[in-house]
């Protein structure tokens, strides 16, 4: 018959209470709080992330857009800019007028060769960190203008895109799915240098 | 409803008042020679009981051999419409009057006509590109055009 194993009880008892007593020992007093020199007050209202998630976090929830509708893909942007959609609930509901107030261009339709200047003139005066949404077939490819002379055969020719969002045109809910993606990107991007110095 | 104006009823009248130049007529429109467009085109405008105040439309066609410059006229006045036509046998850039004179809603048409068909109009007071860039090669909407 085997015989059970004969654990060392005493042995035992005694390592436990000499880890409690040097615990107990070393731990006289409470632990440092780093955060105990602020006063209450200023506690009460200051929360501390990562720079970079603060960054991210600001930056998505204000990304303004550029008016830049080109063809009838705007129809459904503006859909989305509506009350039905409500693009506000992402706190982009302002629709700049001017580049320079905005932080995301919206390329809805087909863009020619004679409004690619433009377009990326429109771009360079924007203030970095930037985005660009290239909406619908047209705006990601040409779309079934493709091979006409006078098309440009996606706006990635012209300008860096973010984000594709296809349709033709998009609905606005593709278009909602596309900006979230967007969010989730500028999020993740952080506080690092988007595509170098212009 | 707009009436449409027969070209065999007019063209004895265009005829006596700018002699020969209606090539041909049929019941819808009437084929002018290219030179005589803007004299044609003045006595549609002016004359009592025709009276095309209206340029409707000012487009062309490539029927490979010709160019067709098209214009479409009517009349608020008399609630009639004529169709002119132009056929254009010659060089590769065809000289037409320019009727900018009379409607001045010609002046876009015409320089698109230009852009995408190569048609001259003479005496236009600004006769360049308008959808494509200057120093485009080629007329788009040409037959020949390939690129």
């Amino acid at each position: 018959m085997e015989m059970m194993p004969q654990f060392p009880w005493e042995e035992m008892d005694r390592g436990e209470v000499l880890s409690i007593e040097q615990l107990r020992a070393g731990s006289a007093e409470a632990l440092h709080d780093p955060d105990a020199w602020i006063d209450d007050e200023v506690k009460r209202g200051v929360l501390i992330t990562s720079l970079d998630a603060m960054l991210g976090w600001s930056r998505r929830y204000s990304t303004w857009p550029v008016t830049f509708g080109l063809a009838c893909c705007a129809m459904e942007m503006i859909a989305t800019a509506a009350s039905r959609f409500d693009i506000s609930r992402f706190g982009m509901d302002v629709f700049r007028a001017s580049p320079r107030q905005a932080d995301l261009m919206l390329v809805a339709g087909t863009l020619c060769w004679k409004m690619a200047p433009a377009l990326k003139r429109i771009y360079d005066q924007m203030p970095e960190p930037k985005w660009v949404v290239a909406m619908g077939q047209c705006a990601i490819s040409g779309g079934p203008f493709a091979e006409y002379v006078s098309v440009v055969p996606g706006v990635n020719h012209i300008v860096p895109v973010d984000v594709y969002v296809p349709g033709c045109p998009p609905r606005p809910e593709s278009l909602l799915h596309g900006l979230t993606l967007l969010h989730k990107k500028i999020q993740t991007e952080g506080s690092r240098l988007k595509r170098g110095l212009n | 409803m707009t009436q449409p104006l027969s070209g065999k009823e007019v063209v004895a009248r265009i005829q006596k008042q700018v002699p020969g130049a209606v090539l041909l007529a049929d019941h819808g429109c009437i084929w002018v020679r290219p030179v005589t467009v803007a004299q044609v085109a003045q006595y549609l405008k002016e004359a009592p009981g025709m009276e095309m105040d209206y340029l409707n439309n000012l487009t062309a066609a490539d029927y490979l051999d010709y160019l067709e410059v098209v214009y479409h006229l009517s009349s608020l006045k008399r609630n009639h419409s004529l169709t002119l036509k132009v056929q254009c046998w010659g060089p590769e850039e065809p000289e037409v009057p320019s009727v900018f004179h009379l409607w001045q809603g010609a002046d876009l048409q015409e320089r698109e006509c230009y852009d995408m068909f190569g048609v001259r109009f003479v005496d236009h007071p600004n006769l360049k590109r308008i959808l494509f860039w200057e120093g485009f090669e080629g007329h788009v909407l040409r037959k020949e055009y390939t690129g």
